[in-house]
């Protein structure tokens, strides 16, 4: 990790801390923590599009198999709660594998493709065979850790940024090292990274999974937290707004993402009131700054105080 | 016996679509190597257009016809010239794709801005008597909508091979390099080939809307659904988007007919991902003629 992501990771530790001091208000808590669990699932497609240069339309999916599969086994089966969302996200995983091995072996932007089919078909299996079918189903037991049950916004909100700030760690640590390195000379240019010696393929494949992981936890984190599930919020549609945050926010930075799930979560909220634009808004803002803002909030912020700095 | 034919009947007739939109996506990819994720959303342009000028203004049938695919060229041309043109010279792929997601959704919002979540549709074109085919039935426009995606197919046939643009067109498709040598403005042929496919997904819009109900929402399905139908033709071969196309529909009636009508969809997503993983050439396809892509 270099000094400036360690000092922002700090800062973010800070604020976490700080955050529900400044506020008591539940519904601004409850936000935070929508924010949180969106940017997981940002996080993950970042490394995938700016550090693998691939795109995942299906991000949808694994948030679903996390959110649906820890559910059930945890509501149905009653196996804890903890360990029913390591079984969903080992499943995502899997999944991520398989669908990865196929569609990375070609050349070009076949996953891209293969996981807008895979989504769907995930969503098209909730909706028929997820428990209440299309008006989903509650009572999901609420997260427990070793007995503890958490029940206040409070305490998720600190588990949900707890989560982050350690994949943070986590992810800024993986890009500086020898992967992260390697990662970026695929995206740079694929040949040179071949003639160096570096198992392409193989390394898309970890970086797929990885953001299929980050996902799956998001889906389960969420399903625990709202206790209720409906195949409504597994759609495509979630799949873009993801992939929306990640453009808004910067390809180039796994900050972004954190920016990108920030923007795009409290957007519906000012928005309210005008629910028949929102499509179109959201449609305008993606469009926008692809043509005109194509580096994303975090590196133009990035860029603008390193400038200001050298003045 | 009845039932099998009537499940043909029905597949055919929504695998006409699929097959104009596979064929869209062909022509943009063909000569820009894109896929235009917002393909789907001209058809939904052709359907909620035609309503607005025949039913919504009550403008006679043939003005009607000629302003829909005068707007669905319109928002084509405009869609090239404003994002791909300025945004293609960088040669990202990564964004091109996004670009056309971002278009699609843009046009989702501005079509369920002006008509909303409801689904519109229109009297067929003709009136009459359905027809009786061994028992099986068949209306008027499902006659219509083969028989006009039939012109289609001829009229694109007779463009590509007889005209000097539709070779110029083909030519960028085999070696842009060579055909700017030649003296063709790629330019202009990458904008002919959006307003092409824009106006050819219109069509099959606005001849399916009397059958099947058209909502501001249909475009993304529609878009994955002619990309496997292009995908199993082989991408970039017209003839088997076609193909693909009606395989597609008519395997989707018979999932609908005879399993559950909610795995209708999964069909295509299914074929998709099969393809993908054993035999991207296309189904129709050896790996030998992707490279050549003619139409």
């Amino acid at each position: 990790m270099t000094k400036g992501n360690a000092i922002a990771v700090l800062l973010l530790g800070i604020l976490v801390i700080l955050f529900p001091q400044l506020t008591t208000d539940n519904y601004i808590l409850t936000i935070a923590i929508f924010i949180g669990i969106n940017a997981l699932v940002a996080i993950g497609l970042t490394i995938l599009m700016g550090y693998a240069g691939q795109i995942s339309l299906g991000q949808a999916g694994f948030y679903g198999i996390g959110a649906y599969i820890s559910a059930i086994l945890s509501l149905y089966l009653g196996l804890p709660v903890l360990l029913s969302m390591i079984i969903a996200i080992a499943i995502a995983s899997i999944t991520a594998v398989v669908l990865a091995i196929p569609s990375l072996r070609l050349k070009g932007h076949y996953l891209a493709v293969a996981t807008l089919g895979f989504g769907e078909i995930i969503h098209i299996i909730l909706h028929e065979w997820g428990p209440g079918g299309p008006s989903g189903f509650g009572d999901i037991p609420p997260l427990s850790i070793f007995g503890y049950i958490l029940h206040s916004t409070l305490e998720y909100f600190y588990l949900i940024w707890l989560c982050i700030i350690v994949i943070m760690i986590f992810s800024l640590n993986l890009i500086n090292s020898m992967t992260g390195k390697a990662l970026r000379a695929i995206h740079d240019s694929e040949i040179a990274s071949l003639t160096l010696g570096i198992n392409i393929t193989k390394l898309k494949i970890k970086v797929f999974v990885l953001s299929a992981v980050y996902a799956a936890l998001a889906g389960a984190l969420y399903a625990h937290y709202v206790t209720f599930l409906s195949p409504s919020g597994f759609s495509l549609f979630y799949s873009v707004l993801v992939l929306m945050m990640v453009v808004i926010g910067g390809i180039s930075n796994i900050w972004g993402g954190i920016a990108g799930a920030l923007i795009i979560t409290i957007l519906p909220e000012v928005l309210r009131g005008f629910k028949e634009f929102d499509i179109l808004v959201y449609g305008m803002i993606l469009t926008l700054s692809l043509l005109f803002m194509r580096k994303g909030i975090v590196p133009l912020i990035i860029e603008t105080y390193k400038r200001w700095i050298s003045k | 016996m009845t039932l099998l034919l009537q499940f043909l009947f029905s597949g055919l007739t929504t695998g006409t679509v699929y097959a104009l939109v596979g064929i869209g996506f062909n022509i943009v990819y063909n000569s820009t190597s894109i896929i235009n994720l917002a393909q789907g959303e001209f058809v939904v342009i052709g359907g909620l257009m035609m309503w607005f000028f025949l039913e919504g203004m009550q403008l006679p049938f043939a003005v009607s016809l000629s302003l829909t695919l005068l707007t669905a060229a319109v928002v084509g041309l405009l869609m090239e010239r404003l994002t791909i043109k300025p945004l293609l010279k960088k040669g990202d792929l990564l964004l091109m794709i996004m670009v056309t997601i971002a278009i699609s959704i843009l046009i989702r919002g501005i079509l369920m801005f002006k008509f909303g979540k409801d689904p519109y549709t229109y009297p067929p074109f003709t009136e009459g008597e359905p027809i009786n085919f061994y028992g099986a039935v068949i209306t008027q426009q499902t006659l219509w909508v083969i028989g006009i995606t039939a012109l289609c197919i001829v009229l694109l046939y007779l463009f590509f091979n007889k005209t000097m643009t539709g070779r110029a067109m083909r030519a960028c498709s085999l070696d842009v390099k060579a055909a700017r040598l030649m003296g063709i403005n790629v330019s202009n042929i990458v904008m002919l080939s959006f307003i092409i496919s824009a106006i050819i997904g219109a069509i099959g819009g606005i001849a399916i809307t009397p059958i099947s109900l058209m909502e501001y929402d249909k475009g993304a399905m529609l878009s994955v659904k002619g990309f496997c139908a292009a995908i199993m033709g082989g991408l970039g071969r017209s003839r088997g988007a076609v193909a693909g196309g009606f395989t597609l529909g008519i395997l989707e009636s018979l999932t609908a007919g005879y399993i559950h009508s909610g795995f209708k969809d999964a069909v295509a997503l299914l074929i998709m991902l099969f393809i993908l993983f054993v035999k991207p050439a296309g189904i129709f396809g050896k790996a030998e003629i992707v490279r050549l892509r003619k139409f």
